[in-house]
């Protein structure tokens, strides 16, 4: 069997970290071969060396069959190597064919027309369906991906790197996404998916090579190996995908919101006249498509929007008009959506993030002194009792974590301040089983110690698998509430996301 | 727990740099770069008196320093440096000429007050601009120098001059920073009592960004301020009171530069030293030590200068031009930081030290 690429032996280290040892990995032309593993086990950094954007300190990478070094994206693209990055790489205010030619126009004077031309042709061919003229602003984040498979097209690139493609597309995309890729295998190209999303592998890859904490743990045809199988060798440990969770009487209401109006971004009515009860020992599940009320809801509780009318209290007092400081210490802990914008100061320490809502308080200050040493104990205690593991304990700064360390230290701080209401947004958005497990359980755990639970996520599979009850919402209206039990129909949650009420359903 | 040194690495190769560029240019100018150095940093330490000069130089340039890296350390980039100095110079001097009858001690607490204050108003009125409206502070700042200048000009010409209409009375003995016993110990340098004011202002700097709540909170808003706001940190207050302090240490400068190293104010001058203090914040890495050892550092470098210039003929701009060599390369280190590394990569190769881990 022909190879098109071989990555032979790579091994990449970074200060403290064997980010690739020894690694082998092979694509063969005409197939997808995912690359499966947790979030941290390296397989970007190796997807990196293959495109030139990190160096390997030992090792070897064939091309077609040739030994090839490769020191930048320039020498990848030459040998017919492109990259779909997780974050787009695009000019918001320039065009589609704009943003496509840009570092490889003819000339001097721009010939936008006969690139347009081209551009129309390749998305025909492939099925794109993109318009060269449009903004990139003005489309959609699904079609913006369309224009970074094309930038690779327009390179006549013969491999495809896609990193994690499928984390901000919606199910219909990814569905659409799947079909582009066969198309693109159908005209000879071949594809390397990183992800962590077994059931993507299983719909679309042929093999799948497992990286394990720098290492290949092994590669498998994907028929044939079902993906409990993959999720071991992933993980290194048998990992279940259901959460264990009680039937529980649910107690006093903790969160009250009523007739609750909040503007959006482009100051129109983001969420109208919304009401909601959480209870004590209750997990209320906040399901839509993204971008119908979810963040302002959210946002105007903890306070980082304003409420326009109507109120939201805690324990029956009505906080809709206090600073966040003083909705925190009123009994809200709140798990960001993006924990790297809100969740964390990077540049800060762990001890330093795990006091971002306390260290003004007693024990870690006192007189507007902070006690260093009551920090550090406080995050030993986080770190330990949440397992986040970082090089260097407590002193780590937070963006050398990886994104599911990143996360649990978030929640372990949230759930430290043991407050009455806990505000879970996308709390496992890209992370890996592992992390998605312990995440599940520990909020669980919550629910039974007597919190009320808010879980907003874009997931359904996630909202099914946790809720007591279940608010659905479309364009910032509460369409039902649910209970969840044994009874519940999917399809029918999934026509009220879009809007169809029930009563109205055929 | 190991350091990290890349910050002092970085600053060090950027002083190495310049000087090796400085030495190109003395060669290219057909002048001897052994000797030109010799003689440079000779002018700056061959006596007692040249040697307190190099810090009397550096008094001003430590606040200066100071007050722009404590700006940077919560994200905003104080470019009124030069403004807030003028204004805390003038609020000095106006209260030394016009309550010089006082006790010495009450009259110079008086007008250390004076220039806190002054310099904080002109750093406060930025910081509401940005928290209330948005405004730039960069465009605010540069704006609050020309007004500063002007009311300067105004106050100084019509109110305060004696003999010369370009400058302010003389301060009286009574109303100097400047001590006859220290002057005498250092055979007449410049040397007064404002180092003891900007050494003081180095470690309640350091003590606020490190051990207190408040830089906890200047520092989380200077790094993230959504994070910081999310979690319940005051973030236009911080600003307001980032750009408050910033302003009270230009002040402070002024009242050393104007009282102390001089002992009268020009009008029609915008001091040089708040714009050096970019750099030497630049060169400190933003911390507060690295900008009392850089501002030291540029203050041998001026005080050499002319000595230099009068035993070898190299014309004393060569130091000006090292300087902003330095200030360059300190801007684009990145160059610097990859040699570090490298080099620091090729030890623990040497060392044969691999261990693996859970980060990335």
């Amino acid at each position: 069997m022909e190879y098109i690429v071989e990555m032979l032996g790579i091994r990449k280290e970074f200060p403290g970290v064997l980010a690739n040892d020894d690694v082998t990995v092979r694509l063969k032309k005409g197939e997808i071969l995912a690359l499966l593993g947790e979030n941290g086990a390296g397989k970007s950094t190796l997807m990196s060396i293959l495109f030139g954007l990190f160096h390997m300190d030992k090792g070897k990478i064939k091309v077609r069959g040739k030994e090839v070094t490769i020191h930048n994206p320039n020498d990848a693209n030459d040998l017919g190597i492109g990259m779909v990055h997780q974050h787009f790489q695009l000019v918001q205010t320039f065009t589609v064919t704009e943003n496509i030619i840009m570092g490889v126009e003819d000339g001097f004077v721009l010939d936008r027309k006969k690139a347009g031309k081209k551009i129309k042709e390749l998305s025909v061919q492939y099925g794109l369906n993109i318009n060269p003229d449009e903004k990139i602003e003005d489309i959609s984040v699904g079609m913006q991906q369309r224009v970074e498979i094309l930038k690779m097209l327009y390179r006549n690139a013969e491999v495809l790197i896609f990193d994690e493609p499928t984390a901000v597309l919606t199910p219909q995309e990814i569905h659409e996404l799947m079909g582009i890729m066969k198309n693109l295998l159908k005209e000879g190209k071949s594809i390397i998916l990183i992800t962590h999303k077994l059931k993507e592998i299983k719909e679309i890859a042929d093999r799948c090579t497992v990286i394990r904490r720098g290492k290949v743990i092994g590669t498998v045809e994907v028929e044939g190996t079902s993906t409990q199988q993959m999720a071991d060798m992933m993980v290194g440990r048998e990992v279940s995908f259901t959460v264990d969770k009680e039937d529980r009487e649910a107690g006093d209401v903790v969160l009250e919101i009523d007739d609750l109006s909040v503007l959006n971004n482009r100051k129109t009515m983001g969420l109208k006249n919304f009401s909601l009860n959480v209870k004590r020992g209750e997990i209320m599940g906040i399901a839509g498509v993204e971008g119908n009320g979810q963040t302002e809801l959210v946002e105007a509780i903890t306070g980082l929007r304003k409420v326009e009318s109507g109120s939201v209290r805690i324990l029956g007092r009505d906080i809709a008009k206090d600073s966040i400081r003083k909705r925190n210490e009123a009994g809200i802990a709140h798990i960001p959506e993006d924990r790297q914008k809100f969740g964390l100061v990077m540049d800060y320490s762990l001890s330093e993030n795990f006091a971002l809502k306390s260290y003004y308080q007693k024990p870690y200050s006192k007189n507007g002194l902070l006690n260093q040493e009551v920090m550090d104990n406080h995050a030993d205690k986080i770190i330990k009792d949440f397992d986040v593991r970082a090089g260097r304990g407590s002193k780590s700064p937070a963006y050398a974590l990886s994104g599911g360390n990143q996360q649990k230290a978030i929640l372990g701080r949230e759930i430290d301040l043991d407050t009455d209401l806990l505000i879970a947004v996308q709390p496992t958005r890209g992370l890996d089983v592992g992390a998605i497990e312990y995440i599940h359980k520990r909020l669980v755990e919550q629910r039974d110690a007597g919190k009320a639970v808010l879980l907003v996520s874009l997931e359904l599979d996630e909202i099914l698998d946790l809720s007591d009850r279940i608010a659905v919402v479309n364009s910032g209206e509460l369409i039902d509430l649910v209970v969840n039990n044994d009874d519940i129909d999917e399809n029918d949650i999934g026509l009220m996301m879009a809007g169809v009420k029930r009563g109205e359903q055929q | 727990m190991k350091k990290d040194y890349t910050g002092i690495v970085k600053s060090l190769g950027a002083v190495l740099l310049g000087l090796i560029a400085g030495a190109i240019l003395m060669v290219a100018i057909g002048a001897n770069p052994f000797k030109g150095f010799f003689f440079l940093f000779r002018g700056g330490i061959q006596s007692i008196e040249r040697f307190g000069n190099v810090f009397a130089i550096a008094t001003t340039l430590i606040l200066t320093g100071l007050s722009v890296a404590f700006a940077f350390r919560t994200g905003l980039f104080n470019i009124g440096a030069a403004g807030q100095m003028l204004i805390g110079g003038l609020c000095a001097t106006v209260v030394g000429l016009s309550f010089d009858s006082l006790p010495r001690i009450i009259l110079l607490l008086f007008m250390f007050v004076a220039a806190l204050l002054g310099g904080a108003i002109w750093g406060i009125i930025p910081g509401l601009l940005k928290a209330r409206f948005n405004v730039h502070e960069v465009v605010a700042t540069i704006m609050m120098n020309w007004i500063a200048y002007w009311v300067v000009y105004y106050t100084i010409g019509n109110y305060f001059t004696a003999g010369l209409e370009t400058e302010s009375a003389t301060l009286p003995a009574v109303a100097q920073l400047r001590l006859p016993w220290l002057t005498k110990l250092l055979n007449g340098s410049y040397l007064n009592l404002g180092i003891v004011i900007s050494v003081l202002a180095v470690i309640v700097i350091k003590f606020i960004l490190d051990r207190t709540t408040l830089g906890y909170e200047l520092k989380a808003v200077g790094f993230n301020r959504h994070a910081a706001r999310y979690a319940g940190i005051k973030v236009n207050r911080s600003i307001i009171m980032s750009m408050m302090i910033a302003g009270g240490l230009a002040g402070l400068a002024g009242l050393t530069y104007y009282t102390g190293y001089s002992t009268n104010i020009q009008i029609g001058i915008l001091p040089n030293q708040g714009f050096d203090g970019i750099a030497v914040a630049l060169l400190g890495a933003t911390s507060p030590w690295g900008v009392f050892f850089s501002a030291s550092f540029f203050g041998l470098l001026h005080a050499g200068k002319g000595f230099m210039s009068a035993n070898t003929g190299i014309p004393p701009q060569i130091s000006d031009t090292i300087i902003a060599i330095i200030i360059y390369f300190t801007a684009t280190s990145l160059f610097i930081e990859k040699l570090w590394k490298k080099f620091k990569a090729g030890r623990a190769e040497k060392k044969k030290i691999s261990t693996g881990g859970d980060e990335q």
